[in-house]
């Protein structure tokens, strides 16, 4: 159906988006992978321009490299089990009739609008804190020793904070999808007796599957590069390191920018091979 | 959605915000960078008075929390960003980046009345590089032991001046009662080369250990080191509080006011807060030197939070103005009309501890002094070392080396592994670290 | 025959939806309390709810050390100025991926989105270095720009898999009355993309009042967000819950307010392509 003219005008349209991305890309990146090279160490005053692939080899070789990989993709994998999971049941739920269903989805969709170091600090004081945390007088209501929360399960409480940010995303997301069930589909399953548990797993999952990809892709997207809460909360300590933290670490708190710049480049790589592989599923599930 | 005019809005936005950058940069404005801390408030509160005196400097305050302000300060300074004409900073910063040129010096330009030589020399010691002060110190501070006079009273003991780790350990045993929520021992567990490392290094001092010997090796592998982690760890199980691998200053400090600790080791600064208006146990506080082991070492630190300026400023004159104004004299007699003499930023000058209004308002006065005196940077450990300072080691690396081997001791003191697991890794990464910068 | 629906069910859906509601609302609502109480109270055990002596002096304490307004301003300035950029530069892009898909578009999208996996702060120091040159450290300029090309792939592809939904024949039959490409995107296009772009919007405003990274670290006075303004009220010196309280609710207020009127329009566009 394209001309050649609208084909000819369209790649002018996105052109300018295509471009502003790419001095986005190019600028920052060419000059990261620059110093990536370079032995550039500002509170010692050193530069030199040239090392080869030190940094790398440091950065790849050092214990908390892979410890912190690990660590990212559990805390991904965690967040997001848990918004989808949480999402699907949430979206069905207000599917169901009831009296304001407004406001409960007003209620239900608040977190996503709470800036992260908020939603941190608030946790972290207010709820996890030992001595004066809601969670501790709870535990001391029904009689128990209260819980350290930071200390004695730190990945699962940062996974905690940030799925409860993200849980209405997926849950609005699911929730268009879940509205968009033909009635007639359900209640022909009704009919045929099909009890609630067979209903959604042969009906209703199947009709999520391409929401569920599209909160996987986007959220992943976003949950790699978590760092507020982990800054506010423990400061990567007890197992908490995240790729970008220990990044951080390396550019900010050690102020070397060589070897946190190289580590910022195999993020890079690493982060892009996760997406690809991510899109290609989800490029396979939008084509259907 | 009307597309244009929503350009139009967006243009009139950016000029409007360009212009208003434009103005800002012409007048003479100063901006400063400081901590939250209590004293730091009161400073950005008392903005006032300054402009009585000096109604032509405009001040514009960024008051972060202290590890933001780092990442702030830190960026801006290593670019030569001259965000800042004024910075606070400690007396592990100042002497690195006195050194790279990065500070002005203040032998000069400060106001006549700013009486250099009234600084406490152990203090003004620790900002000086090459004979130039770099910054002037706004409080000093040591550490001490700050202790419930009632809880000890109860347990049956005094509590000696000058007591050892001994005393403390057993001190604490014999206060603890967990079921009333009385921790023995308060200490900072939270890691961070500011927070938990800062304590244990100075507590190790006192155990005869060091960071680095003479050739840069690291020392985590030595028995001294392991002395230290294992009294700290078994002494903290025995009676520290529930989660103290969280708490840096500010919690143990809300845990004292709130009664819940029979003694807190911690800031000499600390004092007049657990004897002030938000503490429950404020007429109950005792204060002893930091403790030791008899090996000529006391487990104390020294720090400065200290004004400085940036080289890359633009306001070097009024913000040499401004500085000579918040760490003089005059400014403690400002705070004592408005707050009360307890409440003046201590620490830092010789007549405030000859000051008879002071002496008698702030009963940690005498501790405090005695603290900061018996600190010795220059000379930290009981084996010599190449290094200065006493709870941190002045070179760039520290601060980054000392975060990862503080969240080793954190993870150690939540139980998530040994001490010797926690030594380990601590010297391993140290080690890693070294060798990266070419030691 | 319609899906029975008895009242009893109703009632009974109604309460688990209000609670778990709640419950997931609860740490905000939380928060609000406790900004209304004085230091002491707020760390009182038990806990107290709703029984205390409500007090703004939070507030004012907040107001009195810090510049709330001028945060306020710059949150809005930036987060509206970096939305309207990037839905400038987005529609374009995303309405010719849409109609006009060539061989290349998917990748093309796809690079995009790899875009936003730039860790933030591997590229600090080259960025910090560049603002300098350009003198635009803490100017709200810089930020309107860096947030808009962070938030860029994010809004061409939102766009991209609403425009997709929009019936090619529609089209068709405008071009076949004669309708130029120009008249073709104004009356046609616009009013059925409005709804997608209103979300968008949303997300997106969301999206940048949000930032915490590079809108800490790339101002200091002129240009600071209230992310930044909170960041002066975590963990002080001694008590502070309720004054972080105050400073928190006084962060969120605006957005949180602005999201529950505009919720309808948010989660009509909201879908990324997930409903077929």
């Amino acid at each position: 159906m394209a001309t050649q003219q609208s084909r000819a005008a369209a790649r002018l349209m996105i052109a300018p988006a295509v471009f502003v991305l790419l001095v986005w890309m190019l600028i920052p990146l060419c000059m990261t992978l620059y110093f990536s090279f370079a032995d550039y160490r500002p509170l010692r005053g050193v530069f030199e321009a040239w090392i080869g692939f030190k940094n790398y080899e440091s950065f790849l070789t050092s214990s908390s490299f892979l410890k912190a990989v690990g660590t990212t993709l559990w805390m991904v994998a965690g967040i997001l089990s848990i918004t989808i999971i949480g999402g699907i049941l949430f979206a069905l739920l207000l599917d169901q009739p009831m009296f304001g269903q407004g406001i409960v989805r007003i209620l239900v969709i608040a977190p996503f609008f709470v800036m992260p170091t908020v939603s941190a600090l608030v946790w972290k004081n207010m709820f996890f804190n030992v001595d004066n945390g809601l969670f501790s007088y709870l535990y001391k209501f029904f009689g128990m020793q209260p819980y350290d929360f930071l200390s004695q399960a730190p990945l699962f409480s940062i996974i905690v904070i940030v799925a409860w940010q993200w849980l209405p995303f997926a849950t609005l997301i699911l929730l268009t999808a879940v509205q968009s069930l033909s009635s007639e589909q359900l209640e022909a399953a009704e009919m045929d007796g099909a009890p609630g548990i067979k209903r959604f797993w042969y009906i209703i999952l199947p009709h999520l599957s391409r929401a569920v990809t599209v909160v996987i892709l986007i959220q992943t997207i976003f949950l790699l590069s978590i760092f507020a809460e982990i800054f506010v909360t423990t400061n990567g300590a007890f197992g908490t390191r995240t790729l970008t933290y220990l990044v951080y670490q390396r550019v900010l708190e050690s102020q070397n920018i060589g070897l946190g710049s190289a580590g910022g480049i195999i993020a890079v790589i690493l982060a892009n091979i996760v997406a690809i592989f991510l899109m290609r599923i989800v490029g396979k599930n939008l084509d259907k | 959605m009307n597309l244009k005019n929503a350009l139009v809005g967006a243009t009139a936005l950016v000029s409007v915000s360009a212009t208003a950058a434009l103005a800002a940069s012409h007048s003479s404005t100063i901006t400063i960078a400081t901590v939250n801390n209590g004293d730091m408030v009161r400073m950005q509160a008392l903005t006032g008075k300054f402009n009585e005196a000096h109604p032509d400097i405009n001040v514009e305050w960024v008051t972060l929390e202290e590890n933001v302000l780092r990442q702030n300060v830190t960026t801006d300074i290593t670019t030569g960003g001259g965000a800042y004409d004024v910075i606070t900073i400690g007396t592990y910063e100042v002497p690195i980046w006195g050194k790279n040129d990065w500070l002005v010096s203040l032998n000069d330009g400060m106001a006549d009345d700013w009486n250099a030589a009234d600084l406490l020399p152990a203090i003004a010691g620790g900002l000086t590089v090459d004979d130039n002060l770099y910054a002037a110190p706004f409080y000093g501070e040591s550490s001490m032991v700050m202790y419930r006079k009632d809880l000890m009273e109860k347990a049956g003991l005094e509590m000696p001046e000058a007591p050892t780790w001994d005393f403390i350990r057993e001190a604490a045993a014999a206060m603890t009662d967990r079921d009333n929520e009385i921790n023995g021992i308060c200490a900072r567990g939270k890691a961070g080369w500011g927070e938990n490392m800062a304590f244990l290094t100075a507590m190790s001092n006192s155990f005869g250990a060091r960071w680095f010997d003479e050739d840069w090796q690291a020392q985590f592998d030595s028995d001294a080191w392991a002395n230290t982690l294992n009294f700290y760890l078994d002494m903290m199980a025995e009676s520290g509080p529930q989660g103290a691998a969280n708490n840096g200053f500010n919690e143990n400090l809300t845990l004292f006011q709130q009664g819940k600790c029979g003694m807190w080791i911690d800031a000499t600064v600390a004092a007049s807060f657990v004897t002030g208006d938000d503490s429950t146990v404020a007429d109950q506080v005792g204060f002893a030197l930091a403790p030791d082991n008899g090996l000529g070492k006391r487990g104390n630190w020294l720090w400065a939070w200290s004004l400085a300026v940036p080289s890359s400023s633009d306001n070097i004159d009024a913000a040499k103005t401004f500085i000579s104004w918040a760490t003089s004299q005059g400014y403690t007699e400002i705070v004592a009309a408005e707050e009360g003499w307890a409440n003046v930023p201590p620490g830092t000058r010789t007549s405030l501890y000859e000051n008879a209004d002071y002496l008698a308002a702030a009963p940690f006065a005498e501790m405090t002094l005695k603290s900061i005196l018996s600190a010795d940077p220059t000379n930290p450990t009981v084996d010599p070392v190449p290094y200065t300072g006493v709870q941190f080691v002045a070179i760039p690396e520290f601060a980054g080396i000392a975060n990862q081997v503080g969240q080793e001791f954190s993870a150690a003191l939540a139980g998530q592994q040994s001490a010797e697991e926690a030594l380990e890794n601590a010297q391993e990464l140290t080690t890693e670290e070294m060798e990266a910068a070419g030691y | 025959m319609a899906r029975a629906i008895t009242k009893q069910k109703k009632i009974m859906w109604t309460a688990l939806a209000w609670g778990l509601g709640l419950l997931i609302f609860f740490p905000i609502l939380w928060t609000f309390l406790t900004s209304f109480k004085s230091e002491v109270t707020a760390i009182s055990d038990p806990p107290v709810w709703f029984f205390f002596d409500w007090t703004t002096e939070n507030y004012t304490a907040v107001l009195e050390r810090s510049n709330y307004p001028l945060a306020l301003t710059n949150s809005i300035i930036i987060a509206v100025g970096s939305t309207i950029l990037g839905i400038i530069f987005a529609v374009p892009a995303a309405w010719a991926m849409a109609f006009v898909p060539g061989p290349k578009t998917k990748d093309v999208l796809l690079w995009m989105l790899s875009t936003k996996m730039l860790p933030a702060v591997g590229v600090l120091y080259p960025l910090v270095l560049v603002a300098k040159w350009l003198g635009l450290m803490d100017s709200r300029i810089l930020l309107i720009v860096i947030l808009m090309l962070i938030n860029l792939p994010i809004i061409v592809w939102m766009l991209y898999t609403y425009f997709r939904e929009i019936p090619g024949e529609i089209l068709e039959a405008a071009r076949m009355d004669g309708a130029s490409l120009k008249s073709e995107i104004l009356y046609v296009l616009t009013p059925m993309a409005v709804p997608g772009i209103a979300s968008t919007i949303l997300l997106n405003i969301i999206l940048a009042w949000n930032e915490a990274f590079w809108t800490i670290l790339l101002t200091t006075v002129n240009a600071a967000p209230l992310t930044k303004f909170i960041s002066s009220f975590s963990a002080p010196e001694g008590l502070f819950y309720a004054k972080l309280s105050a400073a928190s609710i006084m962060a969120i207020a605006p957005i949180l307010i602005m999201g529950w009127f505009s919720q309808k329009q948010l989660v009509r566009g909201l879908t990324f392509g997930a409903v077929k």
